[in-house]
């Protein structure tokens, strides 16, 4: 038995936390805050490496690797606050497409070129209208569509259906949230041709169930730079004539911060293995492990600006991007509380 | 126990509740600043009638009433009740005020206190250093006397409003032979005194809500000083106390949570209210559970305020933690139950409440660090009011050169 990433995920993840060091510092993130640049030339650099054609069947360019390998970069992107469509494009899209047997948009999606945005949020709880087809048009509107600059995106409709449409047949607008490294926005369609992708209710919730542990691992990537960034700050400054880090105080919340968080890794590693093995209890695993990495993450985001003082309070160090990208996982894709219903929905507890 | 507020404050509230009827259009909009005559009528308004500054002596520009808690308490009711604006209460009128009027000479309490509770002169506190926060009494700004001034140089940092503000309240070491906590001197000035620098700080909410300030030769006249020279530690932790008390008020984060309640009545998930969702609902009513606590808590200080029979330091010195800690929750709560609408932010049209529950959620995290962190508070609780030991101290180098030279 052998619990743990193989080799060549071992390399493949530090690989991109390589390339993510010296190629999106937290200026870039800054200079997307600032509006003054998009996530396109990061996007492109992550292709270049293979990571949006990472699940793509090597048929139509992509790598062909598994989702333990998408949980491995996942968590690199997480703590690195790196922007770009990883989630919608990389995962949910080309997972749901490849499935449902469509070929063509496969291949300029793994070069990076071709962006397509997920618009879920009827399947998974709508709050506003929803989104109606008829003829293979479709009239409504759909809140927080993944990836505000996606050149098309699959609409899931609330009976399971799903369909794609071209960005150019709709009308979006951004959307400002909280976190500025991932993008979302609002779509409205009024009869906007639309083609049918798949009809199986079933096909929707495993991209969402990948989405989700994909998510889980993410948080974790940026909870644990936190604790990361919370354990150097305490061996730097000094307040009583000593480093803060050798108050017990101080000590207890970075420890309190790592026993939650260290499970989390292998709970992640096997919410992606279980969907690699395509075992009974992968969609469980999934919304498990979002909905407690949503929660864990809470607790170090807050805990870890605390150990900052006032300083984490700030933007000089910036933790707070990181503090809205945990913010952002916890709430899309579904809600903690709405996750473990579902949860126990699977257990058929209920 | 005896709750009821006695038939001779039945007229009182009646008083309040008509004037808050006839007046309330007047209030300053959500948009208005300080620094808007739309504020200061207000608060000019509020003294007139007594509503603000009640108790302040009208020779130093306040109302002048006998101090009667139980009518401050219907004022706080009554206006929180119809969420009218409580006045202005910058840390001028909350911190610098009572102790002008504790420790002030006369011609300070003249000078200051009337355009300060008029918020015609707007203060900040100039306490924290880069190297000096929660161990504050380690500030190294410092002010040299040359002839009848004081010269300061130095920096502070974390300084609120400081861009905003006319005078600064501002800790300094004057004594630097004496030990840390006896060097430090209190002393006022204007923040366009030539020498001063602010630059201003972002925030995690993306607001410049706090400031760098930097001292270069600022010279101040030598009587701007509270207290005696070397006695602003005294003076500093006079404030502190009126600071923390007022950072998290339970009326406050009573109405935070109706706000919730108006929420999951309003929001609905695939068509269902939010409030029928049980382990929404029920984490809502142990907020409420925690709130209500901390209400009561606070009659009873109130209360203690006028029957001096209780001990009620222990309750009294918890606020701040417990306050703090659970405004953010509230505020947290808030977004949980909108899900991912919760996440809107900025120029979003779906914003509820002009999107203060994410600045909010962010802003009392500031809070459970500004004002002395919950770290802090604790070790204050378990030492001062639970009498464990303090941690043993770590001599700073100076000193410990001292003692080995001494050696
Ligand atoms: C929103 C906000 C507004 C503010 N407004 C003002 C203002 O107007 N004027 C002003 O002067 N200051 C202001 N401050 C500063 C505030 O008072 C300080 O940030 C605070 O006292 C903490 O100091 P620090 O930031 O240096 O953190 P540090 O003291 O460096 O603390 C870092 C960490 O170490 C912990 N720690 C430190 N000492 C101990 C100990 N002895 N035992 C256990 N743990 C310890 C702290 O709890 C914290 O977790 C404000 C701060 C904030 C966040």
């Amino acid at each position: 038995m052998e619990f743990g990433l193989s080799q060549d995920q071992l390399m493949l993840g530090d690989s991109v936390r390589k390339f993510l060091a010296s190629e999106v510092p937290l200026d870039t993130v800054r200079q997307l805050a600032a509006g003054e640049s998009d996530d396109s030339s990061v996007w492109q650099g992550l292709a270049d490496m293979g990571l949006a054609g990472l699940i793509i069947p090597e048929a139509h360019g992509g790598a062909e690797l598994g989702m333990l390998d998408a949980v491995a970069i996942a968590e690199a992107l997480g703590y690195a606050a790196c922007p770009g469509p990883f989630l919608s494009t990389a995962i949910m899209s080309a997972y749901l497409l490849n499935a449902a047997g469509a070929t063509d948009p496969l291949t300029r999606m793994a070069s990076g070129e071709y962006r397509v945005g997920i618009a879920f949020s009827d399947v998974i709880g709508s709050r506003k209208g929803q989104v109606t087809e008829a003829d293979s048009k479709l009239t409504g509107q759909s809140l927080f569509a993944l990836d505000a600059t996606a050149d098309a995106y699959l609409i899931g409709l609330s009976d399971g259906r799903v369909f794609m449409i071209e960005a150019s047949e709709l009308t979006r607008s951004s959307l400002s949230t909280i976190d500025v490294t991932q993008s979302v926005c609002e779509l409205s369609f009024d009869q906007s041709p639309a083609c049918h992708v798949s009809s199986s209710s079933e096909l929707v919730w495993q991209t969402i169930h990948r989405g989700r542990a994909i998510q889980a691992a993410d948080t974790l990537g940026a909870a644990q730079y936190m604790l990361d960034q919370a354990v150097a700050y305490s061996l730097d400054r000094k307040q009583f004539n000593r480093v803060i880090g050798s108050f017990q105080a101080v000590k207890h919340m970075c420890a309190e911060m790592a026993s939650q968080l260290e499970p989390c890794r292998a709970f992640a590693w096997y919410a992606g293995h279980a969907f690699d093995e395509s075992t009974d209890e992968a969609a469980l695993t999934a919304c498990h492990a979002k909905a407690h990495m949503a929660e864990v993450g809470q607790f170090i985001a807050k805990t870890s600006t605390e150990v900052h003082g006032g300083m984490g309070f700030t933007d000089l160090v910036g933790l707070h991007y990181w503090f809205k990208r945990i913010g952002f996982n916890r709430q899309l894709l579904g809600s903690p509380e709405a996750v473990r219903h579902e949860a126990a929905e699977l257990e058929g507890l209920c | 126990m005896d709750l009821s507020y006695g038939s001779e404050y039945d007229a009182f509230r009646e008083e309040v509740k008509s004037f808050i009827r006839s007046h309330k259009h007047k209030q300053p909009k959500p948009g208005d600043g300080i620094k808007s005559q739309a504020m200061r009528d207000w608060q000019s308004l509020l003294i007139e009638h007594g509503y603000h500054s009640r108790t302040i002596a009208s020779e130093y520009g306040g109302y002048g009433a006998e101090p009667d808690i139980i009518k401050s308490r219907i004022i706080a009711e009554e206006f929180g009740a119809e969420r009218v604006h409580r006045g202005f209460d910058g840390q001028g009128v909350t911190m610098l005020t009572p102790v002008l009027l504790e420790m002030g000479t006369e011609e300070q309490k003249r000078a200051f206190v009337e355009p300060t509770i008029k918020a015609e002169m707007i203060w900040c506190q100039g306490y924290s250093e880069p190297g000096a926060g929660s161990d504050l009494a380690s500030l190294t700004t410092k002010a040299e006397l040359d002839g009848d001034e004081w010269v300061i140089n130095g920096q502070k940092i974390w300084t609120s409003t400081a861009h905003h503000a006319d005078w600064i309240f501002c800790l300094v070491r004057t004594e630097p032979d004496a030990p840390k906590h006896l060097g430090i001197s209190f002393l006022l000035f204007r923040m366009d005194t030539p020498g001063i620098e602010i630059r201003p700080l972002v925030d995690m909410t993306g607001d410049a809500n706090f400031n760098e300030v930097f001292f270069t030769d600022v010279r101040v006249p030598k009587h701007q000083i509270v207290g005696q020279r070397g006695q602003g530690w005294q003076v500093a932790n006079a404030i502190l106390g009126h600071e923390r008390g007022s950072l998290a008020t339970p009326d406050a984060a009573m109405n935070r949570l109706h706000g919730v309640k108006r929420l999951m009545r309003e929001e609905s998930i695939n068509g269902e209210p939010i409030m029928s969702n049980p382990v929404f609902r029920d984490r809502l009513m142990k907020l409420e559970g925690r709130v209500l606590a901390m209400q009561y808590n606070d009659m009873r200080l109130l209360s203690a305020k006028i029957n001096k029979n209780q001990d009620v330091r222990l309750a009294g010195m918890i606020v701040k933690l417990t306050g703090t800690e659970l405004r953010h929750e509230i505020e947290c709560l808030g977004i949980d139950v909108m899900g991912e609408i919760g996440l809107s932010y900025g120029d979003n049209p779906h914003l509820r409440g002009h999107g203060s529950w994410q600045y909010q959620y962010m802003f009392y995290l500031g809070l459970i660090i500004g004002g002395g962190t919950s770290q802090i508070q604790k070790n204050i609780i378990s030492e001062r009011g639970l009498g464990m030991p303090k941690e043993p101290k770590i001599p700073s180098e100076k000193s410990a050169e001292k003692s080995a030279k001494e050696a």
